[in-house]
């Protein structure tokens, strides 16, 4: 029962020590050497400064917007040194917060607005005041588990519920109340620094918040341009690496140039324990953060964020804006439309000068960049790292629909397809055949055996389909289409149900050179996904795509796979 | 492992012995209370902030350790004979508004709380008070991070594979609304539990390590652990986990609960002066 008592005499000291010091050095180290002798020292004399530190702004500004005076120490200190009387728990702000900033005049007559957040790939409608306003903006983190890829999840540590962090709007000249919430469930301190802001640390000190906790800090707007926001907690590449990044646009005085629509992209690295694909909840995986190997690259924070049902939309005619910004925590991203071309690049974010017709635009990591163009012709345009692995096998491809009227002199479609006859066809030769006619017995004897054969084709089908939707989907499409003329079907596709051992070979060692699939001739690539998927992931995927979209057919074995593996052709 | 374990058991009765001698002294507590704990042999802790100077690794003392984290059971012992460390009672001063947020009243842990389970939502200051109405204190950081260090079958955890990956999965899950028992994790190299992998623990001297970054001004950003700052005086950049706990701690003041934060009681290895002994460990 005796626990307080003895501290008492700390706090009193604590106190002299700050009428001592002034307020400039509240709870700071000074205090600490000056109380070093001023008793039996222990460990539990650093925690009491920070104690009284949290309670004078309690005590001295019960109501907002007063500025604390040195002198306001005192009575902090006897109400501490009371200790019965109870306190109103108006500030649990962090130790060296210093009140809220006294402001001139002018600036504290500011109209004050309250910021709207959307997730993205929304953004806030453009700002129409040609005034600088007073914003208030609040900003809460939240660790949850959210879907990384089909059938993966992740822990992502976020800014406002989404990877990225919710998309800042302000204006040149606002001044910024930044409000940072910690919600209570989360297991670790953040804080964020905002590129956008000039001070040390762009508020990552100001805004240092425990968990349950709430900090503010205030700065103006003084740079216009496109910044990137991030948590700087140690271990900043992890904080970041598990989606804690954003951007804030604090658009120029007279606001940007009008257009039809605008959207917010971001891509980061991100390094999970398991392989790319593997199932289940995937913990971060620190030794591949630190060599920079990251298991996946995501726009919007998952594979498939922006495809399908979740594409980007325009229509033709219309000129749209991208925000498209990297958080990293180590990749830098060479951006690409595949079918478009940027007509205006506002490199690194900077809003004054962008460059016309750009193909590929390099953004950093911790950088970001606007691009503004028109579309001209419907189609599916794919958004890209045009370092490909990272879009075609880590998930760093996104698209944009545009629907509308064909304009075939800008651009014409397929217009001719005939057969070329080249020197080889190796699909034909007298040894393939012989194989062929080989694997076949092979395949007979082992789906004469009922074990094997009695092996639920269902769950592989099940588990195929995941690999699928995180591996094969950005060429061969979820539905199995294809793209005309680019990337063959596999729906209803001859080709594919005719050789399953040449189907097993293709997803192990790839494919280069043509084929015909249904009457059609392709000639693209195929990168062999040998080193990429297990066997056992070889052996469902090709059991979905053959049991699906109208497709009929055995399931794959391992035991298949593997023959096939060590089949030279 | 075995030889260690048997020590331990012969400690572990002379200090029940010593520790029941203080609780009859000072007469705060049933010496039926005193929870089971486990030696700490001496030892080294290489520090993962330190200045140009400071020596690699600082010596440990010998001192024990409560086997598991304190539960709901206990610290419902405790506000039962401490009414003013009931919810409804304690000054804001000592706790903050969340203090024991999950029970369902004063003397009531209720589902969200199981006995068995960690008790979290506690405050520096009533943690403390706690160890010392049980006659022992808090771990140092340097204790704890000492005892912590520990793989499974290992003194040192970070060449354990399956201690590594247990402690990174658990960091990288959200914490679970209603905590598992404090009993079921698997026992360390010093037949300690859940030291990692159930809840952060506060430590006696929580913000020592960061005592600049506690008292930060906005203009000594290189002393702190922010962005790359962070990286320059630290001695081993992979240790992401000493990382989180090391910001955890910095974030917080003594009156601060949180959802995940609980803490287990220490004691001298040796009868003596507890601050002596606390004041060499640190040092």
């Amino acid at each position: 029962m005796a626990e307080i008592p003895p501290q008492a005499p700390w706090i009193v000291k604590v106190a002299m020590a700050h009428l001592l010091v002034g307020a400039a050095f509240l709870g700071s180290l000074p205090i600490n050497s000056l109380l070093s002798h001023a008793g039996e020292p222990s460990a539990a004399q650093s925690a009491i400064p920070k104690q009284i530190a949290a309670a004078v702004p309690a005590a001295a500004s019960p109501s907002a917007q007063a500025a604390p005076a040195p002198s306001a120490d005192l009575p902090a200190a006897e109400r501490a040194t009371a200790e019965a009387a109870p306190v109103a728990p108006v500030s649990e702000g962090p130790a060296d917060a210093q009140g809220r900033v006294q402001l001139p005049a002018d600036i504290a007559a500011l109209p004050v607005e309250h910021a709207v957040l959307v997730a993205p790939p929304q953004v806030p409608p453009p700002i129409t005041r040609r005034h600088a306003a007073h914003v208030i903006l609040q900003l809460e983190v939240r660790e949850q588990v959210m879907r990384m890829a089909d059938g993966v999840d992740y822990t992502f540590w976020t800014f406002g519920g989404s990877v990225p962090g919710s998309f800042l709007r302000v204006r040149e000249g606002d001044l910024v109340e930044f409000h940072l919430n910690n919600h209570p469930s989360s297991k670790l301190p953040h804080n964020i620094d905002l590129h956008a802001v000039n001070g040390p640390g762009g508020g990552a000190a100001s805004t240092f918040t425990a968990p349950g906790h709430s900090s503010q800090f205030t700065f103006q707007a003084l740079n216009p341009g496109l910044y990137v926001y991030h948590c700087a907690t140690a271990p900043v590449p992890m904080h970041i690496g598990n989606g804690m990044y954003g951007l804030i646009l604090v658009e120029p005085k007279n606001g940007l140039p009008p257009v039809d629509r605008e959207y917010y992209v971001m891509q980061g690295d991100f390094y999970t324990t398991g392989p790319n694909g593997e199932p289940g909840l995937q913990s971060f995986d620190m030794a591949k953060s630190i060599d920079e190997r990251p298991t996946y690259v995501l726009f919007n924070g998952a594979v498939g964020s922006l495809v399908g049902d979740r594409a980007l939309t325009a229509k033709v005619g219309e000129t749209v804006r991208l925000f498209f910004g990297v958080g990293g925590p180590n990749l830098t991203s060479s951006f690409h439309i595949i079918g478009e071309i940027f007509d205006r690049v506002y490199p690194e974010g900077a809003l004054n000068q962008p460059q016309e017709n750009v193909q590929t635009t390099m953004v950093p990591s911790g950088g970001a960049v606007m691009v503004e163009f028109k579309v001209n012709v419907p189609g599916t345009y794919v958004m890209v790292d045009h370092s490909l692995s990272r879009a075609f096998n880590k998930g760093a491809l996104g698209m944009l629909k545009v629907d509308g009227p064909a304009n075939r002199v800008i651009y014409s479609g397929k217009e001719v397809d005939e057969v070329y006859l080249g020197s080889q066809a190796p699909a034909g030769s007298e040894s393939a055949k012989r194989e062929a006619e080989l694997q076949v017995k092979i395949q007979r004897e082992i789906s004469a055996n009922p074990v094997i054969a009695g092996l639920t084709k269902e769950a592989q089908i099940e588990r195929g389909k995941q690999v699928f939707m995180g591996v094969c989907f950005a060429c061969h499409q979820p539905d199995g289409k294809g793209l005309p003329g680019v990337y063959p079907p596999l729906a209803k596709s001859d080709f594919l149900m005719a050789d399953r051992d040449r189907a097993t070979r293709i997803v192990l060692k790839g494919l280069t050179g043509p084929v015909t699939v249904n009457g059609k001739t392709f000639n693209s690539v195929m990168p062999p996904q040998e080193s990429v998927l297990t066997e056992q992931q070889v052996a469902d995927v090709l059991t979905f795509v053959v049991n699906s979209w109208g497709n009929s057919g055995e399931a794959f074995k391992v035991d298949d796979v593997r023959r096939v593996k060590s089949t030279n052709p | 492992m075995k030889r260690a374990t048997n020590t331990g058991t012969r400690l572990h009765r002379i200090a029940v012995a010593v520790l029941a001698l203080a609780f009859v002294s000072f007469g705060v507590a049933p010496a039926g209370a005193t929870p089971p704990m486990r030696l700490i042999p001496a030892g080294n802790y290489a520090p993962l902030i330190r200045s140009t100077g400071d020596a690699a690794a600082v010596g440990v003392a010998a001192f024990w350790l409560q086997e598991v984290p304190v539960t709901n059971a206990e610290f419902l012992e405790f506000v039962r004979a401490n009414p003013k460390w009931r919810r409804s009672q304690v000054s804001r001063l000592f706790a903050d508004a969340s203090y024991l947020e999950s029970w369902d009243n004063d003397l009531a842990p209720g589902p969200r709380a199981p006995l068995d389970s960690p008790v979290v939502h506690v405050s520096w200051f009533a943690a403390r008070a706690y160890a010392r109405w049980l006659g022992l204190r808090l771990p140092t950081t340097v204790e704890w991070e000492r005892a912590a260090s520990a793989g499974y079958d290992r003194p040192d955890g970070r060449a354990d594979a399956a201690w590594l990956r247990d402690l990174y999965a658990w960091l990288a899950r959200p914490t679970p609304d209603v905590l598992p028992s404090a009993t079921a994790a698997r026992p360390d190299f010093f037949g300690v539990r859940g030291l990692q992998g159930y809840v952060w623990e506060w430590v006696d001297d929580f913000n020592a390590a960061l005592l600049t970054g506690e008292s930060r001004a906005d203009s000594s950003l290189e002393r702190n652990l922010f962005c790359g700052a962070g990286a320059v005086s630290s001695s081993d950049t992979s240790d992401f986990a000493a990382y989180m706990r090391m910001a955890l701690r910095s974030s917080l003041k003594g009156n601060n609960t949180t959802s995940s934060l609980g803490f287990r009681c220490a004691g001298d290895a040796v009868a003596g002066n507890l601050a002596a002994a606390s004041r060499d460990a640190a040092r």
